[in-house]
């Protein structure tokens, strides 16, 4: 218990209160204790060889959960056979995490689960998400897992081991700030589309030293995925994390859920303390932000920072310094003129930012009875095996593949181009990523960042487009 | 485990751009490595190569003497994107130990400390004299969190204690927290 624990506290105060194990100095940081830690084979073989060379065990393999998702391909394969890997360092890599995580006793979701995927996808998806909760991944995307009332953030490789080891932090504690987006969105503006104008609105480093709490009507509004869409870009702003109160939509999403209770007086005591992970009225907060969301619109990026986004079919704006400048020139972009238009020569629906089943319902409505224009290739991309059964079992994978699109194996796929999905140099790329950097997408591919239904209207229409032109049916 | 840092007397390379994301410091197709070693040469390595490999001329960074140029001097914003530390670790084996800029992202930051790279905040002023005068020699004393540049606005900087402390004696905070393992058990009692 806090010592001024009657004052009105934020959500991100009440986290951290109460995984202190021992409270900062000026000489120490605090000690944090975390309760969820998601590995995954990119950012952990160093982390383990540390174990090693100390004689180290992992302290909590319960509170320790593993998959396989940036170096997997999403190729399919038969059974039996073995993974279409992209390089031998890949499946050596996949190959160590599943030697660890064997010496470890580490529950690992590899090859053979029902809930393999992107680390983001999977932890909610299993309920091991949950309300109040510490999680870390070495991943900065890890801030995904804020949408459900969590303080979640990404740490380095030396830090894994940290947890492996002792299941706790050094961590100074952040700033906090709100951002408040009022009112209600337009129809057809998505959660993408919000965290985008976040984004431009408070800069690359608006969020830097800060964890961000998303409040408002157009928050309230959102649906869980929209919620972990919305989150997991808060690092692209500089934040360390970004949260939303647990609510009622929180607590109906997780129900049912493998790790969480099941019905009856267990799952209404989990609720009941599950509803304490939201701000007082009147806790402070170290920045305030005010966003008007009714005027949001679909939103793409123009440059190579994710803070350059603009409504679809506004001016690409004047360039601000000699980076905005280059990043013009890479993107082969000019001032004054809108991005829609553009031609495009590849399409990617996924990543931990948009590969959830939502997302995929988005993609598919605008795909439903057209084609993905001539030239341009389009990979769909679930985010976990339980994402790819639910859309198969609603028919979503048909209405990809009857589009002339890719309906792939889930991973992590062509947001990191490290494991086989990749642009190629000069082409334009619109994803529903959450990274437009240099080379992001293969050496020289350009990246539009966008929604799914825009990045989907941009597959049928082979330019960037407006997406309600494209959200009436089409004519069967 | 990381050398200690006390003192460097060094010249300075300057890359005159904001934003420099860990996907330019170390590409991600790199990342499928599971060693923490020999990565300098796939620093920068897109600015550095042309598509089949072969170091571009015309570059600075592939005619850079880091005996003589361990300092890096960036643009605000430094190390965004990535928690990677493989970022960090090519940098370090690159050469350079110390990283000077307006603003560093905030995992980075953490990350190149616990490395051997010291990450500097620079007031603007001491800045943009930096990014106007490349190729200087500067020194740098962590005990005195103190910048020397000569000719220029020389500045005291700030770094989390524990951080320095760290960076001075050479060590990594792993043993500080298992040295605290009663702390833990205690906290794993009363919550359960």
């Amino acid at each position: 218990m806090s010592p001024d624990s009657g004052r009105p506290r934020s959500l991100f105060e009440k986290v951290w209160d109460a995984h202190l194990v021992k409270t900062e100095t000026t000489e120490t940081p605090a000690m944090l204790y975390v309760d969820l830690h998601l590995v995954h084979e990119v950012t952990s073989p160093q982390a383990f060889s540390v174990l090693a060379e100390r004689g180290l065990k992992v302290r909590r393999p319960d509170r320790t959960l593993a998959t396989i998702d940036h170096s997997t391909p999403t190729l399919d394969f038969a059974p039996g056979e073995a993974p279409p890997y992209a390089t031998e360092a890949a499946r050596k890599q996949v190959e160590t995490l599943e030697a660890n995580v064997a010496e470890h006793g580490i529950d690992l979701h590899g090859w053979d689960s029902e809930h393999r995927g992107v680390v983001h996808v999977i932890g909610p998806e299993l309920g091991a998400t949950q309300p109040g909760m510490t999680i870390v991944c070495g991943d900065s995307h890890t801030a995904t897992h804020g949408a459900f009332g969590a303080l979640a953030f990404g740490i380095g490789t030396t830090e894994v081991g940290h947890v492996l080891a002792t299941q706790c932090l050094l961590q100074r504690k952040p700033k906090s700030m709100r951002i408040t987006l009022e009112g209600p969105t337009a129809p057809g503006v998505s959660a993408k589309d919000i965290i985008l104008a976040v984004i431009a609105e408070i800069g690359v480093d608006g969020g830097t030293g800060c964890v961000i709490e998303y409040a408002g009507e157009a928050i309230e509004a959102l649906d869980m995925e929209g919620r972990m869409t919305v989150c997991n870009m808060s690092i692209e702003a500089g934040a360390r994390a970004g949260m939303i109160a647990a609510d009622a939509t929180t607590f109906a999403w997780l129900k049912g859920r493998e790790r969480v209770p099941s019905e009856g007086p267990a799952w209404d005591e989990q609720v009941a303390q599950w509803s304490h992970y939201r701000s007082d009225p009147g806790a402070r907060f170290d920045h305030e932000v005010v966003i008007d969301a009714t005027r949001i619109r679909p939103m793409v990026t123009w440059g190579t920072a994710p803070d350059t986004g603009i409504a679809v079919d506004a001016p690409v704006p004047d360039a601000r310094s000699a980076s905005h400048a280059k990043a013009l020139g890479y993107m082969q972009f000019e001032a004054g003129k809108p991005v829609s238009g553009a031609k495009v020569d590849q399409v990617f629906i996924g990543s931990c930012t948009n590969s959830r089943i939502t997302d995929l319902r988005a993609a598919a409505a605008i795909m439903s009875g057209r084609k993905v224009a001539p030239g341009v290739r389009a990979l769909v991309v679930p985010g976990s095996v339980g994402v790819r059964k639910q859309a198969e079992a609603e028919g979503l994978d048909r209405i990809f593949t009857e589009a002339g699109a890719e309906w792939r194996q889930p991973g992590c796929s062509m947001c990191i181009a490290m494991n086989g999905d990749k642009g190629e140099p000069g082409q334009l790329i619109v994803s529903t990523s959450n990274r437009n950097f240099e080379g992001r997408q293969g050496p020289g591919a350009r990246t539009v960042l966008a929604s799914p239904a825009t990045a989907a209207a941009a597959a049928i229409a082979g330019h960037v487009i407006d997406p309600a032109t494209l959200m009436e049916p089409a004519h069967a | 485990m990381p050398d200690r840092f006390t003192t460097l007397t060094s010249r300075t390379f300057v890359i005159d751009q904001e934003d420099i994301d860990t996907d330019q410091i170390i590409p991600a197709r790199f990342l499928t490595t599971t060693s923490r070693e020999g990565l300098g040469d796939l620093a920068f390595h897109d600015w550095r190569y042309d598509g089949d490999g072969k170091p571009l001329e015309n570059v600075s960074l592939n005619a850079l003497d880091t005996q003589t140029h361990r300092i890096l001097v960036a643009g605000r914003n430094f190390g965004c994107g990535s928690s990677r530390e493989h970022a960090p670790w090519a940098l370090h084996d690159f050469g350079f130990r110390a990283v000077i800029s307006s603003e560093i992202a905030d995992i980075f930051r953490s990350n190149a400390a616990r490395n051997g790279l010291l990450p500097i905040l620079a007031p603007p002023d001491a800045h943009a004299w930096l990014m106007e005068n490349p190729d200087v020699e500067i020194s740098v004393d962590l005990s005195k969190q103190r910048v020397d540049l000569g000719n220029g606005p020389s500045f005291d900087f700030k770094i989390e204690p524990f951080a320095r402390h760290c960076l001075m004696e050479g060590t990594d905070p792993l043993g500080f927290l298992t040295a605290r393992e009663d702390a833990i058990t205690a906290y794993e009692t009363q919550r359960a």
